[in-house]
């Protein structure tokens, strides 16, 4: 496919989507804050990812591609719910959702 | 044939998503006391027993149904079977616990069935799309589960570690799919296969997304360098539900790892085996030294389990049915070895409450022969002594691995093998010679039953058992490449 610089290919998408997924990794493993913002981190990376797939899906005519991102959009949504639902019974145990408060266990 | 016949084949899965759901019914319209929640444990036993004769009744052959996404064949329903069997125990086991904590409650059962239907699903994926669903119906309830005893402020600090690193780890398996999928056009695992020409080296995008993929299964496995949520995951969570997760997680999860390598990349053997080694080595020696320090039981079976698992991958490693055949006759005895442990270590409880340490354990010969006598027939199991059925484990999987050209594989594990045997024989020591603490209450009926079960597979499966599992694992690994 011919792209000139004002053309938009496969390759930009698919780059965007590689720092999206950077940014939530290094959010998950960096973030030494809040639980609230590793959760932003996953739903970053399962978009990362939905981005891959709907490039791939367009650019080779297949639609597989944007059914399975229908597929992780619902499963996400589900996840999150679970992590919240989590996050909140932790909360009332320990009283803090500070990562750095995260370490009953060790070892 | 009918449209209804075409989908015999997930009849059993079926089985399961219906019964929790007339679980979830029965539980709502009944009254919350703790008989209707063991009845509701006792029904889901049930069910997992019904799905398992449907298992066993269907023919030996390979069937698959919605376009290749599903596949039944012996090796899926070898593991399958092993898996229900430990979701059955775990519920099993878990009646008496949950009692004692005031925590029985029916959602237990609902949930562990409806993470069996997730783990039926990743053992028969044959699509990115059915794994990616199925692996993460299992995750879910395993968040939930690890995490069941609200008021236990370990117990939801387990769920939440599990959480985040599950949803990291499903994260980076999605990537690597996306990748694949867009440099072979296809999700399913047969198309991946045929996209991939024999003898070629497939291209950078497939090899990026295959060490993703591998990433991410390593994390459901625990395999080194993935492995850190298991420890405290396995500590902090209720003790049979980490019974759930050690025995029916792994097996859905190795079955996973084995099929999508096996079955989806059967011309990038060089390509995922270089990854497989690597693993195996770090989780068999990280399995080995890092437990020495532990004096956790749960813990300490974390990383042995860790251990366990490079057994496993280097089975997976030889690449070869033989190889595939290991795994499957590993995986039945770790089951059954595991089980037996963690019967034992839910029977360590005292007047004030559960314990945990190993400490606890000191001079139980003294006080209950018994229970002394089946860790110390399951520990010398573990740590690999024949006669024993955990001899025959490893012998399995390092044989084909040598015949495979990985003979120093094959050592490696051997050593490791040899140093994991100082912790396990150490327990031993402390039961058998020290000063004895005060005896354990009395065990339930069930725990001594898988007890019982446990270190009767283990002693007598060099005669009875071993044999035809043997036969029908050999049977079942050749189906796997098609």
């Amino acid at each position: 496919m011919e792209t000139g610089i004002w053309e938009i290919g496969i390759g930009h998408y698919l780059t965007v989507a590689a720092c999206l997924l950077t940014l939530g990794m290094f959010g998950i493993f960096l973030n030494r804050k809040n639980v609230i913002i590793i959760l932003m981190s996953v739903e970053l990376m399962l978009l990362a990812v939905n981005i891959n797939l709907v490039a791939f899906a367009h650019f080779s005519g297949d639609l597989v591609g944007q059914v399975f991102a229908l597929f992780i959009l619902t499963v996400a949504a589900a996840e999150t719910a679970i992590g919240l639902a989590i996050i909140v019974v932790y909360y009332r145990n320990r009283g803090s959702i500070a990562v750095e408060d995260i370490n009953m266990m060790k070892g | 044939m009918t449209e209804a016949a075409t989908y015999a084949p997930i009849y059993p899965e079926l089985v399961l998503a219906i019964g929790a759901m007339a679980l979830l019914m029965f539980g709502a319209f009944t009254r919350e006391t703790d008989d209707n929640a063991q009845l509701g444990g006792w029904l889901a036993i049930v069910i997992l027993a019904v799905a398992a004769g449907m298992i066993l009744a269907q023919p030996a052959e390979t069937v698959t149904v919605f376009n290749g996404a599903f596949i039944v064949d012996p090796f899926g329903r070898f593991m399958k079977l092993l898996m229900l069997a430990g979701s059955a125990f775990a519920i099993l086991m878990s009646h008496g616990y949950f009692k004692r904590h005031r925590a029985l409650k029916f959602e237990l059962p609902v949930l562990i069935l409806l993470g069996t239907v997730g783990m039926s699903m990743m053992i028969s994926a044959g699509d990115f799309i059915a794994l990616y669903l199925g692996v993460e119906l299992h995750s879910l309830v395993s968040y939930v589960l690890a995490a069941i005893r609200r008021d236990d402020v370990r117990a939801s600090e387990a769920g939440l570690k599990y959480f985040v690193l599950g949803a990291l780890s499903s994260g980076m398996l999605l990537y690597g799919a996306s990748l694949i999928y867009g440099f072979t056009g296809t999700t399913s695992l047969a198309g991946i296969a045929a996209a991939i020409p024999p003898g070629g080296v497939p291209s950078l995008g497939i090899i990026i997304g295959l060490v993703f993929l591998l990433a991410g299964m390593a994390f459901k496995v625990a395999a080194v360098p993935f492995h850190m949520w298991s420890p405290d995951v396995y500590e902090g969570s209720p003790t049979p539900i980490t019974a759930f997760f050690a025995a029916a997680g792994k097996v859905a999860a190795v079955a996973l790892l084995t099929r999508v390598v096996i079955a989806g990349f059967p011309n990038a053997v060089a390509q995922w085996q270089q990854i497989i080694v690597f693993a195996a080595i770090g989780s068999m020696l990280l399995g080995a030294f890092a437990a020495i320090g532990q004096t956790n039981l749960k813990r300490l079976m974390a990383y042995s389990s860790i251990g366990h698992v490079g057994f496993m991958l280097v089975g997976l490693a030889a690449a070869n049915a033989d190889g595939v055949a290991g795994i499957l006759i590993y995986m039945a005895i770790y089951l059954a070895m595991t089980l037996g442990v963690f019967a034992v270590i839910l029977a360590m409880r005292r007047e004030e409450g559960m314990v945990e340490d190993i400490y606890e354990l000191a001079g139980l010969a003294q006080t209950d022969l018994k229970m002394a006598a089946v860790l110390g027939v399951l520990l010398f199991s573990l740590a690999g002594v024949p006669p024993l059925a955990g001899f025959f484990a490893k012998w399995y999987v390092l044989a084909p691995a040598v015949k495979a050209g990985l003979g120093w594989l094959a050592i490696i594990g051997v050593l490791a093998s040899v140093v994991s045997a100082f912790y396990y024989l150490r327990i031993i020591k402390i039961m058998f010679f020290d000063d004895p603490k005060p005896a354990f209450e009395k065990s339930d009926a069930a725990l001594v039953f898988v007890m019982g079960a446990s270190v009767i597979f283990t002693l007598v499966f060099v005669i009875w058992p071993g044999p035809s599992i043997l036969d029908a694992a050999n049977a079942a690994a050749v189906t796997l490449k098609f």
